[in-house]
């Protein structure tokens, strides 16, 4: 298998500390970016390696940072996104735990290139451990110079924050994230403005997922062309960490290219089904992906294939379902999520959830009718983009999936109970 | 009696405060430091955090009732936060939900009548590859079975 990248220090002993971090060629690129890169090098050379957000919705990410504006009368800020509460997701946990150093200083890098002087890492509240050693990371990236004033002597000032949430996923979107960081409820803003215009604290801000930015370092050290050319031949894009989850025999995170055919994750890497059982369905992108049946595994795992086949990439979690499981349960509880997790801004969202989340409530304990199946559909076409936000049509994506590729199975169960 | 932080969390607070270009940022922080000294947040705790950061208290309140994770009513000494959403019910989470439910006699929501233990369910805790997980104060213990649940149970005195 080829060396591992993103996952290079997890697994070693003391991987959180700096002394370990540099002694595997941490701060490198750093140091390389601040003392021999200028700031448009840097973004063509993350355009350059195709990186795409890691977070869920794909958007390139040396693009996104080229939309700042140079010239601001307001600070400009990053804002890094380990919120992490999209089910099935747990490789952001890895990272701050094993890595955190790389996300400093990928932090640093990004905000070289941007002219940024102020950061905030946004972790979810759960995530105690990471929180703690972010902080240690930081503060021993001050003691060393690499955070603070006039970093390495390059008159390159930079502050880090680690900003602790407290249990919402609708903070994971970036809007609702920034409110949070604000010290108000988490509900998203309306765009536009772009956070890249009108962000944190109304200065221009570029946000950007801890994978995404842990990932910089490694562009910065080999070059964008390295980079891309590390994912799936003529698909590029580099390389991600899958979270795998469900009915496998080694569930866990794997650092593999983009587009890496889903079939080669479940089977080769994950060990296939466990006790040799038959797949039934499998979830390619954290619950808000549309479900895929057994003969759409081949599909390569990256942004525009999944999205080709109408599915999505979001942020590669895959969630295995064998032959044995009900997916009445299983859809009654990506439901229920949704609905709990709903902010209650726009109606489309929040009742249309609701509704969805009880009517199957009612099918699965045996009260529910054909026609409900019909009425979760249509319901989920009227949230479809009536919303502010994406959590709507991510509440879409299971329930029109799973109820029309498996249509039979939830009749029978309607049958039978 | 008014409620006041003790010395060395004013002190902290003061180090939260210096880290936000605008102060209205140090509301979630302060709400955690709250949360640690006064295990509850009371009224008269958003009174006086509300006060200490100078925003409303309508603000305040908002804040605290938007979010999961702050209280505003007392725990039993032991929070039993059992995720039961999709990696874990896929593994099994909801029998052993059961399981602690028949253990401990309570319902989600509630409290042993000892002040011990407090159950809840909770969305994804991002432990998927190591699924069913339970969050038990700040602890995760993984790979669930409805055997290590009764011995969990056991050991938490
Ligand atoms: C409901 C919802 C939840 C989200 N949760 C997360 C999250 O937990 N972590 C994350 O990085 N992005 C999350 N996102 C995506 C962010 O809005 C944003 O696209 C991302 O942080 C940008 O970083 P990236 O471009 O590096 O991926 C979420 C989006 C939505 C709509
Ligand atoms: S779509 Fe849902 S979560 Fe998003 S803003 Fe509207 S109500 Fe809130």
């Amino acid at each position: 298998m080829a060396e591992p990248i993103l996952s290079r220090n997890f697994g070693k002993k003391d991987s959180h500390t700096l002394q370990v971090y540099v002694e595997g060629g941490g701060y490198e690129a750093m140091k390389k970016a601040l003392k021999e890169m200028k700031p448009e090098q840097i973004i063509q050379e993350v355009d350059k390696s195709g990186l795409k957000g890691r977070g869920g919705a794909g958007f390139p990410v040396g693009k996104k940072w080229s939309f700042i504006p140079k010239e601001s009368p307001k600070p400009k800020y990053l804002v890094i996104n380990a919120d992490e509460g999209e089910p099935g997701t747990f490789k952001d946990r890895q990272i701050m735990e094993q890595d955190p150093h790389a996300v400093v200083e990928g932090a640093i890098i990004t905000c070289f290139a941007v002219g940024i002087h102020w950061a905030g890492i946004y972790v979810r509240g759960e995530y105690v451990k990471s929180i703690e050693r972010l902080e240690g990371a930081i503060e021993e990236a001050y003691a060393k110079g690499y955070l603070g004033k006039n970093i390495l002597e390059t008159g390159f000032d930079l502050d880090i924050v680690v900003h602790r949430g407290a249990g919402a996923y609708i903070c994971g979107e970036e809007t609702a994230l920034l409110e949070s960081f604000e010290g108000k409820k988490g509900q998203p803003r309306k765009k536009p403005p772009f956070p890249a215009i009108v962000g944190l604290f109304q200065g221009p801000t570029v946000i950007n997922n801890i994978e995404s930015t842990a990932s910089i370092p490694h562009i910065i050290k080999n070059g964008g062309e390295w980079w891309n050319n590390l994912g799936a031949p003529g698909i590029g894009g580099g390389v991600r960490l899958f979270s795998v989850s469900g009915h496998v025999k080694k569930p866990g995170v794997y650092e593999l290219p983009m587009g890496i055919p889903l079939r080669e994750i479940i089977y080769t890497h994950a060990g296939g089904i466990r006790g040799d059982k038959k797949l039934k369905a499998v979830i390619p992108g954290g619950s808000s992906a549309p479900v895929l049946k057994p003969e759409e595994i081949d599909v390569p795992m990256e942004f525009v294939s999944l999205a080709k086949i109408g599915s999505m990439a979001g942020s590669g979690a895959v969630i295995v379902m064998d032959e044995d499981t009900n997916l009445v349960q299983v859809l009654r509880v990506l439901l229920n999520f949704y609905a709990h997790e709903s902010c209650g801004k726009c109606t489309p969202c929040r009742e249309g959830t609701g509704w969805m989340a009880k009517i199957i409530e009612r099918i699965e304990k045996g009260e529910g009718q054909s026609e409900d199946l019909d009425t979760i559909v249509s319901i989920a076409n009227g949230i479809r983009t009536r919303t502010l936000c994406p959590l709507g049509d991510a509440a879409i994506g299971p329930a029109i999936s799973f109820v029309t590729k498996f249509r039979q199975e939830f009749e029978d169960y309607i049958k039978r109970h | 009696m008014a409620v006041e932080f003790s010395e060395k969390t004013k002190e902290k607070f003061k180090v939260v405060l210096g880290k936000y270009p605008e102060k209205d940022a140090a509301l979630l922080p302060a709400l955690w430091l709250a949360q640690k000294e006064f295990s509850v947040i009371t009224p008269e705790v958003e009174e006086y955090v509300s006060k200490l950061l100078g925003v409303p208290l309508v603000r305040v309140r908002e804040v605290l009732t938007f979010y999961t994770m702050y209280t505003a009513k007392s725990l039993g000494k032991y929070h039993l936060q059992l995720c039961t959403n999709i990696a874990c019910t896929l593994l099994g989470a909801e029998d052993i939900l059961g399981r602690i439910k028949n253990k401990l006699q309570i319902d989600v929501g509630e409290t042993t009548p000892d002040k011990k233990f407090t159950l809840s369910t909770v969305e994804c805790l991002g432990y998927c590859g190591t699924a069913p997980v339970i969050q038990v104060n700040d602890d995760f213990y993984e790979n669930l079975t409805p055997k290590k649940v009764d011995e969990l149970l056991g050991k938490l005195k």
